[in-house]
């Protein structure tokens, strides 16, 4: 086993930390939000949340900012639990991309 | 909380295991295998190792305060300087 990609405490080469202050965006707070309704309705905890963002791919969670990897493992994890499919939750963004996305 | 189940007391000196397993692991890789001391006894908590699979995290696990000595950590280090992390009992054997 190799030390995963979440457990980088102590790690040479990681720079210095960023503790500037930002704003969220709208798409963040939702992710905060939708995030805190299916804990709230048992659907998922916290941990299971941790260990999907764990058994994602190392390249892509380095890629990912903190709440694109929030996204990333509540659709794990609701496909896990065969509450949506891949397919419903590409088509839904198929649909929002054509209503808002770039042309 | 019953503290008189839990295994270790305040004070007492403790060493990580350096255990690499599949799974959800909450304590943190700079700490395994490496000695302090119980700062704390927290009591009781639901085990977040089965809870991360969607399993009923029973039986519950002693979650303790565990101090480390940074220079045990990294090596540079200010002599005065520690580190307090959450650690469950079955990550912890009593150490010299």
């Amino acid at each position: 086993m190799a030390r995963g990609h979440h457990d980088v405490g102590g790690l040479p080469g990681a720079g210095p930390i960023d503790q500037s202050q930002h704003e969220l965006s709208d798409w963040e707070i939702l992710a905060d939000a939708v995030n805190q309704a299916l804990g709230a309705k048992g659907i998922k905890r916290t941990d299971e949340m941790r260990r999907a963002r764990e058994e994602m791919d190392s390249a892509a969670y380095r890629d990912m900012t903190y709440y694109e990897r929030w996204i990333a493992s509540i659709e794990a994890i609701l496909i896990e639990k065969k509450i949506l499919t891949r397919e419903e939750i590409d088509r839904k963004l198929a649909q929002f991309d054509s209503k808002w996305g770039e042309p | 909380m019953n503290a008189s189940a839990a295994k270790f007391k305040p004070g007492d000196r403790v060493k990580v295991r350096f255990e690499d397993r599949p799974g959800h692991l909450r304590t943190p890789w700079y700490v395994r295998g490496k000695t302090g001391w119980v700062e704390r006894v927290y009591g009781k908590f639901l085990n977040p190792e089965s809870l991360a699979f969607g399993r009923d995290g029973l039986p519950k696990k002693t979650l303790y305060l565990v101090a480390f000595n940074q220079c045990d950590l990294w090596g540079k280090a200010n002599k005065a300087d520690k580190l307090l992390v959450d650690i469950y009992e079955h990550w912890l054997d009593p150490a010299a």
